[in-house]
């Protein structure tokens, strides 16, 4: 049923053709009535006049027949009206089409003799016909249902009755005709046979032709939506076939110039990256280079600084500061102009989260900040698929974010995990998070206080956030302004997603 | 640890980049390093094969022959220590040229103290092992520095040979990768979990009947490498 349900939603061909078929088989049940209707009418009344007629032809006979028997006995009166009843039946030869019902001489009890030929039940005249011919003179008839003819089931028939009158006597008789409407009802049932069987094969034939008719146009529509989901799944070289100039043709045509301008669209992005791609490279390597023999001969000036006066000995420190800080600036940028360029790719390996927290909680610089790190959670491996060198670096800029800025003494590494990611959370106890500062950490070039410039880049959060995302992962802040702040990654599990963390911030 | 003080250390600076190299030599000659500088890739065998170096600093970009070229040139003859100096710290070309036979690799730009801390890595030898060892059908001789299997001797170089000492010194602890860099390349270096890997790789391939599926050393997942005792 939920089966049919879902084809009848997806197809329009089922619904198409379903609706077609429902559709003529009401024409052709209307049709088919009317017709039958009108057949069945035609033939009750040739059949109804024929035997009319018939009948007063017979009436005329037995009137006549009742005028000579007048002056008889009653006993020879009554074999006479027998014989009468027996003529008239034999009177159209072998091929009877009639029964007859004679009754009189008719008395006021109603109690009239009745002679009839074989096998018919007076009683079951129809009753207001026999009413209507016992009390006055006149031709009168009615449908009804009757077993005649030596059939022992009921078929349609009709009744003529007529009164008769001796004209000695005063006697009045009622003379029934009972004509059998087989022949027609049998004729009808052929009608009807032929008309049933016909309009169920139109039936068919119109749920057939529909179903051809919607194939017709539906099957290019079919190809373009399977065109269409390849190229929504990147593929963009295949084209429909294009014949002829209908409608079908021009939606091909339509369809193909669609899939060349996003094709062209999508290699002149693509190129651009590249473009970009190449340039990230270049400057990279380009600048690198110098930096490199700048960098080193500031260092080798630096340790011989001793040697110098103060204001040389002052200009070579402050040269190798900056050139460090200028190092740190150039490798961000160039790692962010990665990502923009979509050019930052993954080295996955299996690794362990709680042995990331141990070993990041080991780093020596931590130890000189004097800021002490409690581990939580890191009894248990929490093994994902990861980039180690970029989780690490998450890690670093998230414990250098809680030293330097949060003003905490102590900072806190959870990890915590479920089926589907591996979270690692940093908290500080320090200064916190105001207002929306949890989302704009990671703008870039961000400060909290703008006066507090030394140290950092301004870049690592924007960074980290986006080695998360490389991940699949997530990267979120929360805080609360004097009780402190955290940082929770989450890196989903292989086949996993990082939609529901298995951490909980504190401060959220 | 063992220092060879008996003669001043002799690196080859391959590095196209005059002021760059001129450096280089400053820097190490202040180290008390002697040093040599080429600056072409296709000359680079003929100053080897005339220098002699204990260490060669490769920048991966050169005309004439590029970096992994010169350092397969190398392996092919030597196993001296090869740092690649690269530029693009964009891991592929890393990879690549961990896998033309570099043991390690340094990224520019980088600080002095690295850069000798690196080279003293390279130049002296760990001693994982203070007599010969046998593990199962492979024996390792510390004091030539020479491996052999099923008594048909491996050319691994020094740094395949130290890995390889570190992880059959000890069957029943597994290494981490992160333990296995500070032992065998002598540095705290966090998460450059490639260079070991690659390096695996390298050292498997060459004492692996089948190094898809090892026989000496296994790989514990999430965590590291661990030699497989003989007959388990």
């Amino acid at each position: 049923m939920r089966r049919l349900a879902r084809v009848w939603r997806r197809s329009i061909q089922a619904r198409v053709v379903t609706s077609t078929i429902l559709l003529s088989t009401l024409v052709v049940a209307l049709t088919g009535w009317a017709l039958l209707r009108d057949v069945a009418d035609g033939l009750a009344d040739s059949r109804l006049s024929a035997a009319v007629s018939e009948a007063r032809s017979g009436f005329d006979y037995a009137q006549t027949q009742l005028d000579a028997t007048l002056e008889s006995e009653p006993t020879t009166q009554s074999q006479a009206l027998t014989q009468m009843v027996d003529s008239l039946t034999r009177s159209r030869g072998a091929a009877r089409t009639y029964e007859l019902v004679l009754e009189g001489p008719l008395t006021d009890d109603g109690l009239a003799p009745i002679r009839s030929s074989a096998g018919i039940d007076p009683a079951s005249l129809p009753t207001d016909l026999a009413h209507a011919v016992r009390s006055g003179p006149g031709t009168f008839w009615r449908y009804s249902d009757l077993p005649l003819l030596g059939s022992s089931t009921s078929e349609p028939s009709v009744v003529v009755g007529s009164q008769l009158r001796a004209p000695g006597s005063n006697d009045t008789y009622a003379l029934f005709y009972l004509f059998s409407l087989a022949d027609q009802q049998e004729t009808l049932d052929l009608v009807r046979r032929a008309l049933l069987l016909g309009g169920l094969a139109m039936i068919l034939m119109v749920g057939g032709v529909a179903w051809l008719v919607s194939r017709q146009v539906l099957d290019p529509v079919r190809l373009a939506r399977r065109i269409a989901e390849r190229y929504a799944s990147g593929n963009l070289e295949q084209r429909m076939h294009v014949s002829g100039e209908d409608d079908i043709a021009r939606l091909s045509t339509s369809f193909n110039q669609m899939a060349a301008s996003l094709q062209s669209q999508i290699r002149r992005l693509e190129n651009l990256s590249r473009l970009q791609q190449r340039f990230v490279s270049d400057v990279s390597h380009e600048l690198r280079t110098p930096l490199t023999t700048v960098q080193m001969a500031s260092e080798v000036l630096y340790d011989s600084r001793g040697r110098f006066d103060p204001q040389t000995a002052r200009s070579a420190e402050l040269l190798k500061r900056e050139l460090d800080r200028f190092e740190s600036l150039l490798s961000d940028l160039l790692d962010l102009s990665r990502f923009d360029a979509g050019a930052a790719r993954l080295e996955l390996d299996t690794i362990d989260l709680s042995e990331v927290a141990r070993g990041a909680a080991d780093d020596p610089v931590l130890a000189r900040a004097g800021i002490e790190v409690r581990l939580l959670g890191v009894d248990r491996p929490a093994i994902v698929e990861a980039d180690m060198r970029r989780i690490n670096r998450i890690v670093r800029n998230l414990l250098a974010n809680a030293a330097k800025y949060s003003g905490s003494r102590v900072v806190e590494i959870e990890i915590a995990q479920n089926d589907e990611s591996a979270s690692l959370a940093v908290r500080d106890f320090g200064i916190g998070l105001s207002g929306d500062e949890n989302l704009r950490v990671f703008d870039r070039f961000w400060r909290a206080d703008p006066a507090r410039t030394q140290g950092g880049t301004g870049l690592g959060l924007a960074i980290s956030r986006e080695d998360a995302a490389l991940h699949g992962g997530t990267l979120q802040a929360w805080g609360r302004p004097g009780a402190g702040s955290e940082f929770i990654l989450t890196i989903p599990k292989p086949d996993g997603s990082a939609k529901h963390p298995p951490l909980v911030s504190v401060y959220a | 640890m063992s220092y060879r003080r008996t003669k001043r250390d002799r690196v080859l600076v391959v590095d196209d980049d005059a002021s760059l190299a001129e450096m280089l030599t400053i820097v190490l000659e202040g180290e008390g390093l002697t040093s040599a500088v080429c600056r072409s890739g296709d000359r680079v065998m003929a100053a080897f094969n005339q220098f002699k170096p204990d260490v060669v600093l490769l920048d991966l970009m050169l005309p004439g022959l590029d970096g992994m070229s010169v350092c397969r040139q190398i392996r092919a003859t030597s196993g001296v220590p090869i740092i690649m100096l690269t530029a693009k710290s964009d891991t592929p070309d890393v990879v690549a040229g961990l896998e033309a036979g570099a043991d390690d690799y340094i990224t520019k730009p980088f600080k002095n103290t690295e850069l000798v801390a690196r080279l003293r890595a390279r130049l002296r030898r760990s001693d994982q092992l203070a007599s010969p060892l046998e593990f199962g059908d492979i024996v390792l001789d510390p004091a030539g520095h020479t491996v052999s299997r099923k008594g048909e001797a491996l050319e691994l170089t020094p740094l395949e040979f130290d890995l390889l000492a570190c992880l059959l010194s000890d069957p029943s602890q597994v290494f981490t990768r992160e333990t296995l860099l500070q032992k065998v390349w002598g540095y705290h270096h966090p998460g450059d979990t490639k260079l070991v890997n690659v390096h695996m790789t390298r050292l498997r391939s060459k004492i692996e009947d089948d190094a898809e599926n090892p026989q000496v050393i296994r790989t514990v997942r999430g965590v590291g490498y661990q030699a497989i005792l003989p007959g388990s």
